[in-house]
């Protein structure tokens, strides 16, 4: 039976670990190597690096910083943030990504997720959709860093992303992002109820507890989150356990 | 020397770098004369089977393959890598090596597919490779599983809705569907194995 998964979240910037609030006063947490480490050593099931700089000269720097993490790092990286076009997919997979996320580039050009998908495989591609809710059971995709609505259902946009060859979607609710206050259980419930492929959910956690209803309650395949590692107050070893305790198959 | 084997399509690098963290050299092979003086051989899998059969079939690597497996090299398939060892492959319907008999077939689970993720193997039969690795986790990325004709080849199982052959092994040869390179430190340890394995191979 397949282990449910936990991936720590890295947010980079020019080749560094930022923190910010809404893309501002990024703050330096560190070297991303050190860290992805860190965590592979602590149990994270996989790493996701989230290059939120995306500009030109940070793309060259990001390269370096994954190649350099598959020297030291043996889980599944995926590798996300202002991926445009196949070119810059086969650069990052070469570099060392076992998978890249692709998001505001599949809304604006759906055919991405197909280009990607039949050149590497669908495994190597996993569409990210930020879902904002606008009444009840009802969420709306955003793209640009969650500040331009995308005129798409998110659920609908799920679906379609799969048709086009997507392996996984990793899902944000932008209402609980940075809340700490939990995972959007019904976003995430209905997002997986409308796939086959695996969801990760992402957005919210702040304990544990988020984790283990966002993985029974929600049905998420993987929970994704960052400060809650990041901060030091639920380390991976103690949030897996906690996990099991609560009935939760993880890999220990 | 570890010789990975290139046919273009997989990607070799991260097999490479776990082989560099246990402090092993290897040299890749895109032509049959790389396979030479291999000491060992591992052939690292990511893709499709007919473009990949294909590929080393251009390349006169098939042909080495099979030799270098006769001659008893120490040999490790990993993932679409253990499946092009067999007869033929129900993707893309592609004739493949035909070193073990039996064919690779769609997973028939009411599971999700591809079944990606970590995964435990269990009922390991006993071989140096796989020693001490009864119940661990292991990355498994695929939709495609192998059925032996001969059952007992199977040297591990693995449950998703179904069980299904998730190592096979036979005196210096073997398989693992799962990425090992890919696996942290259960993954690093059956990669130790493998050399250890192949170097008291090469003593004896």
């Amino acid at each position: 039976m397949l282990l449910k998964r936990i991936i720590p979240c890295l947010d980079t910037a020019g080749g560094r670990v930022v923190k910010g609030t809404h893309f501002q006063q990024l703050r330096d947490q560190g070297d991303p190597v050190a860290l992805a480490r860190k965590y592979s050593e602590d149990g994270a099931d996989e790493l996701t690096f989230l290059d939120i700089g995306a500009t030109p000269e940070g793309r060259a720097t990001l390269v370096g910083l994954v190649e350099r993490t598959a020297h030291e790092v043996f889980i599944p990286l995926t590798v996300g943030g202002g991926i445009h076009d196949v070119d810059e997919i086969r650069t990052l997979l070469r570099a060392g990504a076992d998978k890249v996320s692709i998001q505001t580039a599949a809304v604006q050009r759906p055919e991405l997720i197909t280009e990607g998908a039949r050149a590497f495989g669908s495994q190597c591609i996993v569409v990210a959709i930020d879902a904002k809710r606008v009444s009840k059971g009802r969420w709306m995709v955003f793209t640009h860093g969650g500040r331009k609505p995308a005129e798409l259902d998110a659920v609908d946009w799920a679906i379609e992303a799969q048709r086009r060859g997507a392996g996984e979607i990793l899902l944000t609710s932008i209402d609980a992002d940075g809340t700490r206050a939990g995972y959007d259980l019904e976003l995430t419930r209905a997002v997986v109820d409308a796939v086959q492929i695996p969801v990760i959910a992402s957005g919210g956690a702040g304990h544990p507890k988020d984790l283990v209803a966002v993985l029974t309650e929600g049905k998420a395949d993987a929970a994704l989150a960052a400060s809650i590692f990041h901060s030091g107050a639920f380390p991976i070893p103690e949030t897996k356990a906690y996990l099991a305790d609560h009935g939760i198959r993880v890999r220990l | 020397m570890i010789a990975l084997i290139d046919y273009g399509g997989g990607n070799l690098r991260s097999v490479e770098n776990a082989l560099a963290r246990l402090g092993a050299t290897c040299t890749i092979a895109s032509a049959p004369e790389d396979l030479a003086h291999a000491q060992a051989i591992i052939f690292p899998g990511v893709g499709a089977a007919a473009p990949a059969m294909a590929s080393l079939r251009e390349r006169g690597l098939d042909q080495a393959v099979i030799a270098a497996i006769r001659n008893g090299i120490p040999f490790l398939g990993i993932c679409l890598g253990m499946q092009l060892l067999f007869d033929w492959s129900a993707e893309d319907g592609a004739a493949c090596l035909g070193i073990f008999p039996g064919t690779v077939e769609l997973m028939k689970t009411p599971e999700k597919l591809p079944h990606v993720g970590w995964n435990t193997i269990e009922r390991v039969r006993p071989h140096p490779v796989l020693e001490g690795m009864e119940g661990e986790a292991f990355y498994f990325v695929h939709s495609y599983v192998v059925v032996p004709r001969y059952p007992p080849v199977a040297a591990a199982e693995t449950a998703h809705g179904v069980p299904f052959v998730s190592a096979i092994a036979r005196q210096g040869l073997v398989g693992v569907q799962f990425h090992p390179e890919r696996s942290g430190a259960a993954g690093l340890r059956l990669l130790e194995n493998f050399l250890r394995f192949a170097d008291a191979e090469a003593a004896a």
